[in-house]
């Protein structure tokens, strides 16, 4: 329901008369709300931007949330809703602050029982609720964003591949692998090996917690990849319950060398590589 | 219609293919190298990939067929430098290139090729392994 062009007016001059007590109420509900997460000055300060910028809204002749006329308010919402992402507020209490704007403005009419006003408050008060909503979106929008950064940086943190020896890489798997993962692993791994000439790579999945057949289909995929790309691979890291469940799935690594431990598969490939590790003779002193 | 070069490096024909590997460029290149390991009699044959973007299924058996025929004609075939993203290509499509040995670069595909020569013919020079036998000067 949209205001009418006379309601706004109204409404425009409600609050300018009664910005300070507006504010002040306004401002003591929020912290109520928000148990001294946030200081009063610092409350104060938002409430009185958001006050100004519902007035201006109003004063422009906005009749909707969505009209050019409150672009100003929609930014401000906005910004609030993000910043309470931010600081971590849930988007319950942020919403809930713009609805404490409906208590502070019945507070200031008092007990009129002028049916005009009364259609201008409901008026007002769909309004607020649409503010509210649009907090809520843009909380939401925000959150999401914050959740897909993270999830990003967690696939470039968790996918290091590392130099063993003089001609063999490692790649230790740490976590789930999903098919997001197995994708940057396989294009990280195999871009490892062109560019040092690697001609071993070593999968090390101590660090996944499960192996079901769709992971086991991944690293069947890359192992085949590097083979195509002339560099053999070797699986490590099998815990004991890892080759229960990879034998009841019936999961065929066919001849790609497994080994239980990476400091086994290490030995096999600097076997393969027709390399002895010896202790070394003592000098007597 | 473009050829691909076919280059001789002591004992091996070195093939670096930088176009883009069409159809009738693919069998032109088999004819090619089958005359001349004949020719020249190397021993082996290096296929150089890493300027290929795409490898299809005819380049892919092209492929396989090249090695076949070197192999009748005594001449072990490494294809080397295949890019990532060819790899995980032909991954996805389920082509693994069966009967083809691959090494990461030219210089791994010499060393393969100089293994691969040694492991065959042992009997040629039985102590070939052995420091020891190597005759003092």
């Amino acid at each position: 329901m949209a205001l009418s062009p006379e309601e706004s007016g109204r409404l425009a001059d409600l609050l300018d008369e009664h910005a300070d007590g507006l504010v002040a109420r306004w401002a003591e509900l929020v912290g109520a709300g928000l148990q001294g997460r946030m200081s009063r000055p610092e409350l104060e300060r938002q409430t009185r931007d958001l006050q100004k910028g519902f007035q201006q809204a109003f004063a422009n002749g906005a009749r909707d949330l969505s009209d050019e006329e409150a672009t100003e308010l929609r930014a401000q919402l906005g910004e609030l809703s993000s910043n309470r992402a931010r600081q971590g507020f849930s988007a319950n209490e942020t919403a809930i602050s713009m609805f404490a704007f409906k208590d502070a403005v019945l507070g200031v009419l008092g007990d009129t029982s002028d049916v005009q006003t009364l259609r201008d408050f409901v008026s007002f008060s769909t309004f607020v609720d649409r503010a509210a909503l649009f907090t809520f979106d843009s909380y939401v929008r925000v959150r999401e964003a914050l959740i897909a950064d993270q999830a990003e940086q967690l696939l470039e943190l968790s996918t290091p591949v590392v130099k063993l020896w003089e001609g063999v890489v490692a790649v230790p798997l740490v976590g789930t692998l999903d098919s997001a993962r197995a994708q940057v692993v396989m294009e990280r791994l195999l871009q490892t090996l062109v560019d040092t000439g690697s001609p071993y790579a070593i999968i090390d999945i101590t660090g996944v917690p499960a192996v079901d057949t769709q992971v086991a289909q991944h690293i069947l995929k890359t192992v085949v990849a590097a083979r195509l790309m002339g560099a053999d691979c070797i699986i490590s890291g099998i815990r004991p319950q890892i080759a229960q469940t990879i034998v009841a799935l019936g999961i065929e690594f066919g001849d790609i060398a497994t080994k239980s431990s990476l400091a086994d598969a290490l030995r096999y490939v600097l076997g393969k590589k027709s390399y002895r590790v010896v202790t070394a003779k003592r000098t007597e002193h | 219609m473009e050829r691909v070069p076919v280059l001789k490096i002591g004992d091996i024909l070195l093939v670096s293919i930088q176009i883009d590997m069409e159809d009738q460029v693919a069998l032109q290149l088999q004819e090619d190298l089958a005359e001349k390991i004949v020719a020249t009699g190397c021993h082996g044959v290096i296929i150089d990939i890493s300027a290929l973007d795409i490898v299809d299924s005819f380049v892919g058996r092209t492929l396989a067929t090249i090695a076949s025929v070197s192999r009748v004609l005594d001449a072990e075939t490494v294809v080397v430098g295949m890019r990532p993203a060819v790899a995980i290509t032909l991954v996805e499509l389920g082509l693994s290139l069966p009967g083809i040995r691959t090494a990461l670069n030219v210089e791994l595909g010499i060393e393969m090729l100089a293994r691969s020569r040694a492991e065959s013919a042992p009997d040629e020079d039985e102590d070939e392994d052995d420091p020891a036998a190597v005759p003092a000067p």
